[in-house]
């Protein structure tokens, strides 16, 4: 068995460093895109300015306003501006309101700057920066925005990958049985494997299978998606698991099936905690306030982890390509001289990056598969346990 | 702030499409999936056991067979032994019978010759006897004349007569 194991840890390994040297060769492209796109940024900035009604950074380059502009969702897909045509995939826009269903092309906002059907993006610091607010300020009816936005376009895309890959690889599993996996399979396997034998089987015991299908689906779509992230090219480039909203509905999903499937003893332990004394539960209950904040802390905990680490690697090589056009305002050779050096940046992090993507997949189902353990752990166990 | 404001569209569009995925894999990946490992890790461990059962057999086979051919060794050893000893015995018991049928025919043969001696010395004496006492008869009628003379020739020839 010691056999098996070393080839597949080698096999990981060997995966890792492909995709590494497959990044390099892409990565220093990247150094290359946002060349075009310097005559683009300082427009979208001047954008920005005209409607902030400020004036002070018309023709400047802004770093921050850039790097944030690439991590957020989009209601358009840019993929490059060349001079001063901008190549834009213009997704759609769909709103419910009162009226009913409304969909039409984000074309018609012209990149924001643009009211249309009573809607616009709103520029306004706050949370609903950058979102779709009222064009009339004064209306305040409901409405709901379920745009297909660019990170929406690109759950789209990677949820089409995944099933792709998982069920030609199932597929394969059914035409050749027992036999030594072939194709994606081969890639796949020694991750499925690592997933049930190093993630779920040492928590969960002897509950697995019933929890390992979710383990999979959500190791495998925060992985894929970290790595299409890294990718900064059309298919790439959205910060899909660096968007709170994903790993929102994430965490949801790992506190909905912890909680769902608690046992009697979990929720006795939450509201009323076995062995505290009675000085602590009658003029304030302590503990069931203190256990209740822990339940709702691990899949806040889950959510900002993910969504902290992917979206900190996106700023930071950005932050290094916006560097290049930085120094390139003072000095055009400046720029050039710079650029070296933030290329050489760029691919320590992207190989970083890699390393995060699958550390972040693998903490975020290691964590969801001990939450699962704990909610559905027996006290026999628990005092099993303690005995040993 | 706009990077930590989840947007309400994305939000659905991913329980949405979270929740297909994850139906999807579950029913048509992971479960012929895990189910084709779980059955080849099943194979492999039975191939493995089995793979022990027989060395485990073939040794055995293998002690059988050696004990048999050192059962079998000792087994020839023994008869070989018993039938040494047989024909040793055979051997001796021939000798000690020759020699006493020899022993026989030798006592038988000297008995013989002792009672055909006896009877020679018998016959002899006999013989002496009469040809003594033809003798003493002449010599009686010849002496009887010359008592002395005779007497003292009897005498003599009696002395002179030895017996074997």
């Amino acid at each position: 068995m010691s056999l098996i194991n070393c080839k597949r840890k080698d096999c990981i390994f060997a995966r890792i460093i492909a995709f590494a040297i497959f990044c390099f060769i892409l990565l220093p492209k990247a150094g290359a895109d946002p060349v075009n796109e310097s005559d683009n940024a300082p427009a979208e900035t001047d954008i920005a300015a005209v409607a902030e009604g400020e004036t002070h950074e018309e023709e400047g380059f802004n770093a921050g306003t850039t790097i944030i502009e690439h991590v957020v969702d989009a209601y358009e897909w840019h993929i490059m501006t060349i001079k001063d045509k901008h190549i834009s995939i213009y997704l759609p826009v769909i709103i419910v309101d009162k009226n009913g269903l409304t969909v039409f092309s984000s074309k018609h906002f012209h990149h924001g700057h643009e009211a249309y059907n009573g809607y616009k993006i709103s520029h306004e610091e706050g949370l609903k920066k950058g979102k779709i607010v009222r064009a009339d300020a004064d209306d305040t009816s409901f409405f709901l925005d379920l745009s297909i936005t660019k990170n929406v376009l690109a759950l789209f895309i990677s949820v089409i990958l995944i099933l792709w890959m998982f069920l030609s690889a199932a597929n394969g599993y059914k035409k050749r049985g027992e036999g030594a996996p072939k194709g994606i399979a081969r890639v796949l396997e020694p991750l499925i494997l690592f997933v049930r034998d190093d993630i779920a089987r040492p928590s969960l015991g002897d509950r697995t299978d019933k929890y390992l299908p979710y383990l999979l689906t959500v190791f495998f779509f925060i992985f894929i998606n970290n790595l299409i992230g890294l990718v900064p090219i059309f298919p790439g480039g959205a910060n899909l698991t660096g968007n709170i909203a994903i790993t929102l509905v994430l965490a949801v999903f790992t506190f909905v099936i912890t909680n769902i499937n608690g046992t009697k003893e979990y929720w006795v332990d939450i509201v009323n905690t076995p062995g505290v004394p009675w000085w602590l539960k009658i003029p304030l209950p302590l503990m069931p306030i203190v256990e209740i904040m822990g339940l709702i802390t691990k899949p806040v905990v889950l959510m900002i982890r993910l969504f902290a680490n992917i979206s900190a690697g996106h700023i930071i090589a950005l932050g290094f390509i916006s560097l290049i056009f930085i120094f390139g305002e003072m000095n055009v050779a400046l720029g050039y001289g710079v650029s070296v050096v933030s290329v050489v940046f760029y691919v320590f992090m992207g190989a970083l990056e890699l390393l995060v993507a699958f550390i972040q997949a693998f903490v975020f189902t290691l964590l969801s598969a001990i939450y699962f353990s704990m909610s559905t752990e027996s006290h026999e166990e628990t005092h099993a346990v303690e005995k040993k | 702030m706009e990077l930590v404001s989840p947007g309400i569209g994305l939000i659905f569009w991913m329980l949405l499409s979270f929740s297909i995925l994850l139906v999807i894999l579950k029913k048509f990946a992971w479960k012929p999936v895990l189910n084709m490992l779980a059955k080849r890790e099943e194979k492999i461990t039975k191939a493995l056991s089995e793979a022990d059962e027989v060395r485990s057999q073939m040794n055995q086979l293998k002690a059988d067979n050696e004990r048999l051919l050192a059962q079998a060794k000792e087994e020839r050893d023994a008869i070989l032994n018993e039938a040494r000893k047989v024909s040793q015995k055979m051997y001796d018991e021939a000798k000690v019978k020759a020699q006493e049928e020899g022993n026989r025919i030798i006592a038988a043969a000297k008995d013989e010759i002792e009672v055909e001696k006896q009877k020679a010395i018998t016959d002899l004496k006999n013989k002496i006897a009469e040809l003594s006492l033809e003798i003493a008869e002449n010599v009686v009628k010849a002496e009887l004349s010359n008592k002395d003379k005779h007497a003292q020739y009897v005498k003599s020839r009696v002395e002179e007569m030895k017996l074997n």
